[in-house]
């Protein structure tokens, strides 16, 4: 961030000589720690391992890179329409359901990719209700009518955006929402139409938090495997479990993570390199509520039903069939270990999404403050874990904690003759870690983006009237981006609510999730008792992401000022 | 410090007397609590559970070294207890029951680990539209004559994986990787989904033959959902290789880690696995055939009639397993 670096040169280093400051090093510190499992993951690459490399070379890892690239463009293009699209209508325009949708786009979030393509499936497969009653209606076989093949990249690719979009969406949303309506409406008395100002200065303005909801996106969907898995699509992230499991090659496994990281760091140049062209701070602190223009008659409808259709198609429709099939195993699958499960479920979140915004809070100011490129391209590393498979972290997280633990035995056991087994390893610490290490992207990402738009000269401004870093953080920043810090956290929350690989590997004994139970039922294809606790997932989730909705409303900076 | 030393006493006191027993398993949750509970019931020992890929349990298992918690690693395939015994994560079995029981076919011929349940890949037919005469063997599946007509569930299932391994180790890497071609040309669509999914496709029509483990259909036939019902239905089972060898044959099982510190419970357990309840479960419950000789088959087995089993020591499905998948990737079955 050149230009950011020019104006807080007054306090910093200059770029590539860290001083050793007190956020400098507590900044390095956390980043070398959650490096650690990122590290591990990437020295796989020193194991010579000629052999299987050329098998997979001859045979799969085109598929593998072929596959896993048109995912990621097929759902980085839909996400992308949708997102801003919807953002657009209802931070802008008044239409029918308007006011509703500005929460209800949200919902898709609660629900787990691979519960919805379990859903679909059910649905719209061959032996699902539709084809089935299609057969019997028409009085025709299989394959005398045309469906589309819900098991596909194509239906992969709508499974993922319908769950993903929403990043996309909050980020923007809250983008617009945040974008002082000064600049808008000089635009609109310059003569620029809804659209125009909406291509030329919404966009323009929100189009880092675009980029940021974009990349998260990207970074789940290449990490994504349960859904992949499910449809047979062969991508990366199914080639890493088929290369461990089936050649038995956890180190080519990891490899292939190491090569999948290569994407995500061309893709993390490509973000750094478009904020990097364009910056932008809120040049004015005058901020109203956004005078929404009313729309009438067709175009109204028309928008009701662009913001209706994800909504549907993403939440309603596989809620309805998850209640259709929970109504009938209920009884069997609701006892109390049931509520032991949403417990558990809920501390875990908790406990991960306030530590994670603690820590963005403190890496995203340490960056902000220091200004050093170290810790820059430190924090952009520690975010790299969104894009690994939460299995392949599992492991990278696993092996450091055995070896302190082992360090720990050995010590306690020639000095006093005891052994401490493992203290770690195994304990909801390392889950709660492993979290982290795979989450934090969202978080810091979310913190550092609203910590940019504040302008350096805020700092400036309150040092020259004295204050100090804590201080400024204090009474400065953390109410200026209160509403991304909460966004933050929730997102986080929702994150390890849905979660699953790492949690299945590093749980510690007798401890089950909701993602666990559903998984499990799931996988041994009874989605019908899987549909409960699937449900308790999205009901769950649902709290955050209505909190998450109602806090962008009321994060405009001067909206609480003015009562 | 002090108190720290005091917590370190008290947590080894802990760990040393109380009676229990850490299970790694890969078989899910709902299919071993019942029968670990009612272990508890009759023994006293308390058991905990984490459940998992066995792929990612042994990798655990490895890292986490001596000091492993874990006392049993359960596997709901050979290949697996193979892999953990050649990475030395195993001991031998301390218990003769093991070896009166349980054919010698079905456990480690150094002790190493010992089946707990069979399960039997079959084929599943349309019985409306193949008449069970023209079905054979493994090997004729990959005849043109059914060509767009088998369905089949991805390669990196590890009961496909060992299905082939099996036939590495009767018909040579060659033969097995012509027919594995041959069986890729005759799919009626790219392999997705589990074994339910596949007998589903054939209920619709989409193919008319798939390879499946036999206690899906009995669990479709006993399932809550009247299409699940209804799709079961509409199949019968074929026994393959009854002439010849016999039909591939893959087991759930167990092993004692080499780290376990409650090896006494975890020989326990084992022996309880092996008794005449618990056998009558995995039949009762879960449609697999038990492992131990003389245990009546549940009404839902018997109804498919008896079969001869591949006598294949099951230690060569997990040594053909790399082999197995390497010649899958080649033949294109995803």
């Amino acid at each position: 961030m050149p230009s950011s670096a020019t104006t807080v040169t007054g306090y910093s280093a200059p770029a590539g000589f860290p001083v050793l400051k007190p956020w400098t090093v507590l900044v390095l510190f956390l980043v070398m720690i959650f490096a650690v499992p990122l590290i591990t993951v990437i020295s796989s690459v020193f194991v010579p391992n000629a052999e299987i490399w050329r098998h997979l070379r001859e045979t799969v890892l085109a598929d593998y890179i072929t596959n896993s690239l048109l995912l990621m463009f097929g759902v980085g293009v839909i996400t992308l329409l949708i997102g801003v699209i919807t953002a657009w209508l209802v931070t802008m325009f008044r239409f029918p359901g308007s006011r509703q949708f500005e929460w209800a786009l949200l919902l898709p979030m609660s629900i787990p990719a691979y519960i919805i393509a379990y859903t679909y499936t059910g649905v719209l497969d061959v032996g699902g209700p539709l084809q089935i009653w299609i057969r019997e209606y028409f009085g025709i076989g299989y394959g005398d009518y045309w469906f589309p093949e819900i098991r596909s990249l194509g239906g992969a690719v709508c499974m993922l955006s319908l769950v993903l979009y929403p990043y996309v969406y909050l980020l923007t949303r809250a983008a617009f929402v945040e974008q002082s309506v000064c600049v808008l409406e000089v635009s609109r008395t310059l003569g620029c139409g809804p659209l125009r100002s909406f291509y030329r200065i919404g966009i323009a303005l929100a189009r880092p938090a675009i980029i940021v909801g974009l990349s998260l996106v990207l970074m789940e969907t290449l990490a994504d495997y349960g859904t992949v898995q499910y449809f047979g699509v062969a991508t990366f992230t199914t080639g890493i479990f088929r290369t461990w499991f089936g050649l038995g090659d956890s180190v080519a496994a990891a490899q292939l993570s190491a090569l999948m990281m290569f994407f995500v760091i061309i893709l993390l140049y490509l973000e750094y390199h478009s904020r990097h062209r364009s910056r932008f701070h809120h040049t004015s602190t005058r901020y109203r509520n956004i005078r929404k223009l009313p729309l009438t008659g067709s175009s109204a409808w028309l928008a009701t039903f662009v913001c209706a259709l994800p909504v549907l198609l993403g939440f309603i429709v596989p809620l309805f069939f998850l209640m259709q099939w929970a109504r009938q195993t209920w009884g069997i699958v609701i006892s109390e270990d049931f509520f032991q499960l949403i417990y558990n479920s809920m501390v875990l979140a908790s406990i991960t999404a306030v530590v994670a915004m603690i820590l963005s809070m403190v890496m995203a100011y340490g960056k902000r403050q220091s200004g050093s490129r170290t810790i820059r391209l430190g924090t952009r590393f520690v975010g790299m874990g969104y894009a690994i498979p939460g299995t392949v972290i599992a492991v990278g997280v696993l092996l450091p904690f055995a070896w302190v633990d082992r360090h720990i035995d050995v010590f306690f056991s020639t000095r006093f003759g005891i052994n401490t087994g493992l203290l770690l390893s195994g304990t909801l610490v390392a889950l709660v870690f492993a979290y982290l290490v795979r989450f934090m992207a969202v978080s810091l990402n979310t913190v550092d983006a609203a910590l940019m738009k504040v302008k350096p000269s805020m700092d400036e401004a309150a040092r020259s009237m004295g204050m100090k870093d804590l201080a400024i953080l204090k009474r400065i920043h953390i109410p200026m981006i209160r509403g991304s810090l909460l966004t933050a956290t929730l997102l986080v929350f929702v994150d390890v609510l849905k979660e699953l690989p790492a949690t299945l590997i590093l749980r510690p004994f007798n401890y089950n999730t909701l993602a666990i139970r559903t998984y499990e039922l799931a996988n041994e294809e009874r989605l019908a008792e899987a549909a409960c606790p699937a449900l308790a997932i999205v009901l769950v989730s649902i709290i955050p992401v209505v909190l998450l909705s109602r806090s962008i409303s009321r994060s405009r900076p001067g909206s609480h000022a003015l009562g | 410090m002090r108190l720290y030393f005091l917590f370190f006493i008290a947590l080894f006191i802990s760990t040393a007397v109380s009676a229990e027993v850490n299970i790694y398993s890969a078989r899910k949750e709902a299919l071993i609590k019942p029968l670990l509970q009612r272990f508890t019931e009759a023994s006293g020992t308390r058991v905990n559970l984490v459940t998992g890929d066995a792929d990612a349990l042994i990798k655990r298992l490895e890292i986490e070294g001596k000091n492993s918690p874990a006392d049993v690693l359960l596997t709901v395939d050979a290949a697996r207890l193979y892999r953990a015994k050649t990475r030395g994560l195993f001991q031998k079995i301390p218990s003769e029951m093991v070896s009166a029981r349980v054919p010698a076919r079905y456990r480690d011929e150094d002790g190493y680990w010992t089946g707990l349940s069979l399960r039997a890949r079959v084929i599943a037919y349309a019985t409306d539209r193949v008449n069970p005469n023209q079905l054979t063997t493994y090997e004729d599946l990959a005849d043109p004559k059914w060509r767009g007509r088998i369905c089949v569930r991805s390669s990196s299932n590890i009961y496909n994986q060992s299905l082939v391994a099996g036939l590495v180790a009767h018909l040579g890497i060659e033969k097995t990787g012509t027919w594995a071609n041959g069986l890729v040309e005759n799919f009626a669509r790219a392999p997705r989904g589990g074994d339910r999914d596949q007998i589903k496709a054939v209920a619709a029509g989409q193919c008319d033959l798939a390879l499946v483990n036999t206690y899906y259909i009995g669990g479709m036939l006993t399932s809550s959902i009247e299409a699940e019902r209804n799709a079961a239905r509409h199949i019968g089972v074929f026994w393959p290789n009854q002439q010849g060898r016999g039909a591939h044959i893959n087991i759930s099982g167990i092993g004692i880690t080499a780290a376990s510190k409650n090896t006494e419970q975890a020989k326990r357990l084992i022996e309880f696995l092996l008794s005449d309840e618990a056998q009558h479960w995995y039949a009762e419950t879960n449609f697999e055939y038990p492992v131990v000789d003389g245990i009546r088959p549940s009404e839902t087995l018997q109804q498919w009639g008896d079969f001869k089993a591949d006598e294949l020591p099951m230690n060569r499905l997990g040594e053909f397993n790399s082999e197995a998948l390497r010649i899958m990737d080649r033949a294109g079955w995803k």
